[in-house]
């Protein structure tokens, strides 16, 4: 099986760059986590040159709350990714943003044990070189 | 009530094992797998004008059209299925449903989990289980938006609806832990099972790693590999069978995300839709039903199939798996193989071995797992991450 999926240069997955990825990975780039709103369904996530409820293709780009709240999470105890074997334990978590849209993401900044569904977060930005990653830290 | 034109009628299952000692390729196992099922159906390669199976690793594409020329049959009805584990439960409908719109009149199932020969231990798993699995492709969102945070291969996704569950309806590690416990009782019985030796505990289970919490090694299945084969026939056929042909009398099929992230709710599962068409086609009622074999790649994915199944309160499955003896001996027999926690998980055909289980008990093959009564059976698969949900209806003619 060929893996394609494009590697920091510490050897974490990186997020592939495309041109319907861009717009959201040059924002992370500069510390804004960015989403598209269509005019008639909100917002969603993950970037799509079409809108997931109506296909409709007049959507704009914004700067979201960066807030949200922890919808779920698991703590990887032994690295199923073995080259994210070095950040362990890793708190994996489903964020929903304020927005409405989920995503996934790591919640850091707080101990594993602190972690729960529901508690409050916000976006972090971590540097991987090439591209960027969002986080989410409890809120301050 | 419910459909009575195609039967399943024979099989074969390959004991699943951690380490393949009978290198070969996929083709090769189908071969294998294709003369055994239909000599235990009793029926000539002659009469085979359906072809249904997944991927093969030594042809990916074109599957079927690489099969039927290896094993020279020439075919009305040919069909690669790819919805994950559910895809073996998916391939038995869809054969059934080739043979009752008239297409064609017996199809062989065929599901090997052998990829090409492995070199070693390490290579075999890293072949059976990529980490990446199928999102690594350019431009996946899986790639793009999920596999840089670790959420990758299976147990973190299943993870996150575990806890989900636990923060939503109370469920305790202890209720999901009882599942790997009744399962590998049955296991006991199995002669094919990985873990036929060994009974456990709650606190065996709770005590054993923690993979992503909650869930603990022993409630993840055991990758290994193995291979199955099912003939389905017209009703016609299936009357001069050697064993007791088993009615696939109504089915279902849901497919709804790939990542769990974007489950609308990730509390309920495709489950529940496709066991109502499978029910209402069938014409039963769940209470009909003598024994379940549910996709269980994890614990929580048995206990939410049974909530979202209709067999157990939504919300209430935690206590209702307490007051139950789900083994084969119980008062819900539920994986009488041992499930592919008990039996391990012969790769794609982890997922069949949930229908050969109600086969095997409906055609009163089980042996010392046998059950008093088992002539109606309600099978899932599950394939993705908790994305795709086949039921089947099995009656015994
Ligand atoms: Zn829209």
């Amino acid at each position: 099986m060929q893996i394609e999926q494009p590697f920091s240069e510490s050897g974490r997955p990186l997020p592939r760059r495309t041109p319907t990825s861009a717009p959201f990975l040059d924002g992370a780039r500069n510390g804004k986590l960015r989403l598209q709103r269509c005019p008639r369904d909100g917002f969603f996530f993950y970037p799509r040159p079409r809108c997931p409820e109506c296909l409709g293709d007049d959507w704009t780009w914004e700067d979201a709350s960066g807030r949200g709240r922890v919808y779920s999470y698991t703590v990887d105890r032994v690295g199923l990714d073995p080259t994210q074997r070095d950040r362990l334990p890793l708190v994996v978590a489903i964020i929903e943003l304020e927005e409405g849209p989920r995503m996934t993401s790591n919640v850091v900044g707080c101990a594993v044990e602190d972690v729960r569904v529901g508690m409050s977060v916000e976006a972090t930005f971590e540097d991987l070189g090439s591209e960027t990653l969002v986080l989410f830290s409890p809120t301050a | 009530m419910g459909k009575r034109a195609a039967a399943l009628v024979g099989f074969t299952e390959w004991a699943p094992e951690r380490k393949w000692e009978r290198p070969m390729f996929g083709m090769e196992a189908c071969a294998a797998l294709a003369a055994e099922a239909l000599a235990d159906a009793g029926i000539e390669k002659g009469a085979v004008d359906g072809l249904v199976t997944g991927g093969l690793q030594d042809s990916p594409m074109f599957s079927p059209l690489a099969l039927a020329e290896y094993l020279d049959i020439q075919t009305h009805f040919s069909e690669q299925v790819d919805i994950g584990g559910a895809s073996s439960a998916g391939m038995i409908w869809r054969a059934a449903a080739a043979i009752e719109v008239g297409l064609c009149d017996t199809v062989l199932v065929l599901v090997p989990s052998t990829p090409a020969p492995p070199q070693d231990g390490a290579e075999a798993r890293k072949m059976v289980m990529p980490p990446y699995l199928a999102g690594d492709a350019w431009g996946s969102p899986q790639g793009i938006y999920d596999i840089p945070y670790g959420l990758v291969a299976a147990a973190p996704s299943f993870a996150l609806v575990a806890t989900a569950y636990m923060d939503a309806y109370g469920v305790t590690p202890e209720q999901l832990a009882k599942i790997a416990v009744d399962e590998r009782n049955s296991a006991l019985k199995n002669p094919k099972a990985v873990f036929k030796d060994k009974p456990i505990t709650v606190d065996d289970v709770l005590a054993s790693p923690m993979v992503c919490d909650p869930v603990h090694l022993l409630e993840m299945v055991m990758p290994c590999f193995g291979g199955g084969a099912v003939v389905v026939t017209n009703a016609e056929r299936a009357k001069k069978a050697k064993h007791r042909p088993v009615f696939l009398s109504g089915y279902g099929e849901y497919v709804s995300h790939k990542t769990v992230t974007y489950m609308k709710d990730i509390t309920v599962t495709p489950a529940k839709p496709a066991a109502d068409q499978a029910f209402r086609m069938a014409g039963l009622d769940r209470s009909n039903v003598d024994l379940c074999s549910f996709y269980d790649c994890f614990t929580i994915t048995v206990l939410a199939t049974l909530e979202d199944t209709g067999f157990a309160p939504k919300g209430q499955g935690g206590p209702w798996v307490a007051e139950r003896d789900l083994s084969f001996a119980g008062d819900f027999p539920l994986n009488t193989h041992g499930g592919q926690l008990g039996m391990g998980q012969g790769g794609a055909a982890g997922g069949l071995s949930h229908v050969v289980d109600a086969l095997t008990q409906i055609q009163g093959r089980a042996e010392d797992r046998q059950l008093a009564k088992a002539d109606k059976a309600y099978v899932t698969g599950v394939g993705g991450l908790m994305a795709s949900n086949v039921g089947l209806v099995l009656e015994g003619a």
